[in-house]
């Protein structure tokens, strides 16, 4: 299951990571050992076997619509690198 | 009175009859942490301040006659991916490496009730993604049996700080075997309760289907007693189980004659060293002895656990930890003139990294269009089928047992290169996680110098049957021994 | 070459919980920025939805209206994208398996009436508001954004239509209807200057029955805009084609200013939301007895009250739509008709000039001064020929102002019309009498002289004569 350099690129992308080339390339290496293990899972028969999301018996968790306090705009933005205003500032988007 | 050599059950019992008080618990742990943390780098952030303030509080309520817990004043070390409320969280990360969270996660909030001191936050792999904790952005963990060999990982702060009498015991978490895997490297004992038994809700995610919090500590009676403290429902997690609250510590009578003991066949011989399996053989034999009935048992579909998991684990981790864009916390670079994709690039690219880049990636990629079915839906088929088998399993066992690692703690730098080679030194704990099922390890004699780890699984919500087995097994085997660390 | 159009609408609604979709902070609007934020809806790291069961239970009731079929178990998925309104980089929304599919809702364009396809109804969470600093206060040119997270979680149904219209009438007729039918349901404000309701609108252009390429259009902010936007689109693609040119797949944003509609330009060009099953949520299943108890508390919904309306009320469609439009004013209506009036006269007045009144003074009608007898008792006051339409005006308005009946008004300042013949054959006599000419042309046939001769009596009467029996008494005589 060996990745190409074009799909490291294009999944480094959509995961907004800036990979140099030396690091895509050991990525596209390592990943290619990983996947070639994990592409083990299609060699087993799951005709019929229902795909499992939650191990957990549960279902219908609700919380009833009730209003409590927020946190206050110090916690809100305290930790942002930018903040104004009581907003977080960030560079333009187009 | 050696405090730091009690176990967290008898300084608890100390400080209630008077024989010390909550100060003299924490500095005793205080003073070791600053013995010996050159060496083990157990910690990322000690609250030196912060617990000596605390124990001092919990003193005075104490001497007016207040409650402040039934474990008042005793220390614990906690998993730096616990949200702390006003204490710095990282998660081994440069991304948090100054991230102060607004909450308590729900588990820090429940040793606090109990009385609790916390000395520190705990290194750890970052995100939790390692088996080794050489993956912090804090530095490596040293195993206080070794400092030239890794405490497992991801939890190895935890382990190595409760290893190294640098706390009675911690807090951990465990996604693929990150408690079970350090604490079988450390000769400490470690469980992962059965998932949805203890609240998620403050735990950094790492894989949201697998992740639990777990108890790290010396004995299992102490391992008990700190569960008992964590587990039970809470609203804020719509995974937790509405269960009743089991006094699992009351519970341990050592009384497991007839149980039966199942031992899994893929994951106790091959790929396993011949070391590990001569302890775990004679440890199985302890068993028997007993008065369990022991067996064999098959699960075929364990052979296909590891590969389900590293699609799974990275395919969460990719979605879970896309948060961290230097928004609203943490790190940020910033550069003149840049837009907000290159701000999210080279933030993202510096602030993580490479084995949490390398996950990320491949959870983008086993999720994308066009290979989603063939890697994230039949992983989560494989998963089913894993399930079913440990269903089988326990109609017929009681416990099943393996060993925990398939060798004792390996030397630093050997494997980090590798990821598939370090990927499988989880092999025997996978499962448990994809199941959601109850397992403990605990130390079972040494190979080459190093602790051996044997792993207990139970059956859903089988807790109390699991430790049970484990307590019993640990007076059998009589393991009391330290690692060399600081002592003379 | 025949074009036909082909028009698809997706419609975001918020719903008006008290609390957030999957934590408790304040669904209300506005606010300081980030002032309605926690540590859930901000995406703090260990943070952990849990759904309010209040917004589960109001998209169901909006299923059940639009006929859907409600899934047995439905679940959450994450769709993944990084934006700067979305704390997680994700947001928490429904895939494959929603919690309802498979509705309809007809609308009635006069001539023709067509049932629209639902494809589903499902529950996701909002985003959060960028403000865009900058000399153009648009994203385009913008120097930084302020990202506002107070909006961030607030519960978000989805609408998905199938693309079953055809103009840019029956968009906005559809349009109009869904609003009524959410606010029926009272689940939702709906107001499209808030944002509480959005639509998004998918247009093609079939040629001579083969399909065209489909074009998203973003940002149409009321019904005017979305028509006008659609009239724009559906023109421009037909150009475009007839001029041998192709259509592009592609998403444009409606320029309300500018009438116009041009290509959204994103930097971003990689596109996979990589759905998967939210781990952190249990699955939804809504039992039978929830669905059933919901089913049955539906309301009458305006698409069947308008019916209603015309069969039981002989109303025209026209003025039926009209008082349907808000549940609270079709009620207003039902009462003041159940009086005994002329239900016709009553919703004319209701639709008329107690609209009007209501429109100037901003006032609702569940507010409104005149009460259903007082609106019914201006319509009796009028069939007995006590006081003519035209005072009825000045009845009403007063009424309106003041909250005195129409009959105490009409007492008090003596306007009651008189409609006695011996009275007004007096009167008629004496107008004749004063005014011989117009008489003569009235004799002569000529009708210009009636409405002098009318005129001249109510002069005498400062208006109070009842106008038709009056003309009746001029018409016996002079003819």
């Amino acid at each position: 299951m060996a990745i190409s350099m074009e799909e490291v690129e294009h999944v480094a992308k959509l995961a907004r990571l800036a990979l140099s080339g030396e690091e895509k390339e050991a990525m596209r290496c390592q990943l290619s050992d990983v996947l070639e293990h994990a592409h083990r899972v299609s060699e087993v028969d799951t005709e019929g076997v229902l795909p499992t999301s939650h191990v957990v018996p549960l279902v219908n968790v609700f919380r009833e619509d009730v209003v409590r306090p927020s946190i206050t705009p110090f916690e809100a933005t305290g930790n942002a690198s930018w903040a104004e205003e009581g907003a977080f500032r960030v560079p333009r988007i187009l | 009175m050696d405090i730091i050599n009690l176990d967290a059950l008898a300084i608890a019992e100390s400080i209630r009859e008077g024989e010390i008080s909550a100060v003299d618990a924490t500095t005793a742990f205080l003073e070791r942490i600053r013995e010996v943390e050159a060496i083990v780098n157990a910690y990322i952030n000690v609250s030196y301040e912060e617990a000596a303030r605390r124990a001092e509080m919990i003193d005075a309520m104490l001497a007016e006659g207040r409650d402040p817990g039934p474990l008042a004043g005793v220390p614990i070390a906690v998993k730096d991916l616990l949200s702390t409320r006003g204490f710095t969280t990282t998660c081994g990360s440069r991304m948090l490496e100054n991230f102060v969270p607004v909450y308590d996660a729900t588990v820090v909030g429940r040793v606090g009730e109990a009385g609790m001191v916390m000395l520190g936050k705990a290194n750890m792999d970052e995100f939790a993604m390692g088996s080794s904790t050489e993956t912090s952005y804090f530095g490596p963990t040293r195993n206080p049996w070794n400092p030239d060999t890794v405490p497992g990982g991801s939890s190895g702060g935890s382990a190595a700080a409760v290893s190294a009498g640098e706390a009675p015991w911690a807090l951990g978490s465990d996604t693929g075997g990150s408690i079970r895997q350090p604490a079988a490297m450390c000769g400490i004992v470690g469980m992962k309760p059965t998932y949805g038994l203890v609240s998620r809700y403050g735990l950094v995610a790492f894989a949201s289907s697998l992740d639990q919090v777990g108890p790290m500590a010396r004995n299992v009676g102490d391992c008990a007693a700190l569960l008992g403290v964590i587990a039970g429902h809470d609203p804020m997690d719509s995974t937790s189980i509405p269960a009743e609250k089991v006094d699992y510590q009351g519970r341990l009578d050592g009384e497991v004659r007839g149980l039966k003991v199942g031992v899994v066949k893929e994951i106790s011989s091959r790929g396993i060293d011949e070391g590990v399996l001569e302890r775990f053989r004679a440890a199985v034999s302890k068993l028997e002895g007993l008065g369990m009935e022991v067996g064999e048992i098959s699960l075929p579909s364990f052979e296909y656990a590891l590969s389900a998991y590293y699609v799974i684990a990275p395919a969460e981790a990719s979605s879970n930890l896309a948060r961290f864009d230097g928004v609203r916390y943490g790190f940020r670079a910033s550069a003149e003139g840049e837009d907000i994709w290159e701000m999210y690039d080279r933030t993202r690219s510096i602030g993580f990294g490479s084995e949490v880049k390398r996950r990320i990636i491949l959870g983008t990629y086993v999720l994308s269009a066009g290979y989603y079915d063939a890697y994230y839906g039949q992983a989560r088929k494989v998963r089913t089928l894993i399930v079913k088998e440990f269903e089988r399993a326990f109609r017929t066992y009681d416990v099943l047992v393996s060993p925990t690692t398939p060798s004792v703690a390996f030397r630093l730098g050997e494997k980090v290169d590798d990821p598939l080679t370090m990927y499988l030194s989880d092999m025997c704990t996978i499962p448990v996680n994809l199941a959601g099922i109850p397992a403990i390890s605990l130390p079972c004699g040494l190979s080459e110098g190093m602790p051996v780890g044997f792993q207990l699984m139970g059956p859903a919500l089988g807790e109390a049957t699991v430790l049970n087995v484990a307590y019993a097994l640990e007076s059998e085997l009589g393991f009391d021994q330290r690692p060399p660390i600081g002592r003379s | 070459m025949e074009f036909e159009t082909v028009i698809g609408l997706e419609i975001h609604v918020e719903l008006s919980t008290d609390s957030k979709m999957f934590c408790s902070c304040s669904a209300g609007f506005g606010g300081e920025p980030n002032t309605k934020t926690c540590p859930v809806c901000l995406g703090h790291p260990g943070s952990l939805p849990v759904p309010n069961r209040r917004a589960v239970n109001d998209t169901i009731l909006l299923a059940l209206a639009l006929n859907c079929d409600i899934t047995g178990c439905s679940i959450f998925h994450r769709k993944n994208y990084f934006y700067p309104d979305m704390p997680k980089n994700f947001q928490i929304s429904q895939y494959d398996i929603p919690i309802s599919s498979g509705g309809t809702l007809e609308i009635d364009m006069g001539e023709y009436t067509r049932t629209v396809g639902i494809t589903r109804v499902h529950l996701e969470e909002d985003t959060g508001k960028s403000v865009h600093v900058g000399e153009s206060g648009r994203i385009h040119g913008a120097e930084y954004s302020l990202e506002d997270f107070n909006r961030a979680g607030i519960p978000l149904a989805e609408i998905v239509s199938e693309p079953d219209l055809r103009t840019p009438d029956e968009a906005r007729k559809f349009m109009q209807l869904l609003h009524s039918t959410i606010r029926y349901l009272e689940i939702s404000d709906c107001k499209m200057e808030e944002g509480s309701l959005r639509c998004d609108a998918n247009i093609s252009v079939a040629v001579d029955g083969s399909m065209g390429t489909k074009v998203e259009i973003k940002n149409m902010n009321s019904f005017r805009a979305m028509h006008r936007a659609l009239t724009y689109e559906e023109q421009r693609q037909r150009r475009t084609i007839r001029d041998g040119g192709e259509v592009v797949q592609e998403t444009r944003h409606w320029d309300d200013a500018r009438g116009t509609t041009s290509p959204l330009r994103s930097k971003e060009e990689a596109f996979d939301y990589r759905y998967f099953p939210e781990p952190d949520l249990v699955p939804l299943e809504p039992d039978e007895a929830w669905v059933r108890e919901l089913r049955e508390g539906l309301p009458e919904l305006p698409g069947d009250r308008v019916r209603r309306f015309v069969s039981e009320y002989g109303l025209s469609r026209e003025i039926a739509e009209t008082l349907t439009g808000e549940r609270a004013l079709a009620d207003y209506f039902e009462d003041a008709a159940g009086k005994g009036q002329d239900p016709v006269a009553v919703a004319k007045w209701i639709a008329g000039d107690l609209g009007a009144l209501l429109n100037d003074a901003a006032v609702t009608i569940q507010s409104c001064p005149v009460g259903t007898g007082g609106l019914s008792e201006l319509v009796e006051l009028i069939d007995g020929g006590v006081i003519s339409g035209k005072m009825a005006k000045d009845v009403l308005k007063e009424a309106f102002e003041t909250g005195n009946s129409p009959r105490l008004i009409v007492e008090e300042k003596g306007l009651t019309q008189i409609a006695d013949e011996s009275e007004l054959d007096t009167l008629v006599d004496e107008v004749i009498e004063e005014n011989p000419g117009a008489a003569d042309d009235m004799r002569d046939g000529k009708e210009q002289a009636l409405k002098f001769l009318m005129g001249q009596v109510m002069k005498k009467t400062r208006g109070k004569a009842n106008p038709k029996a009056a003309s009746d008494i001029i018409r016996k005589r002079l003819t």
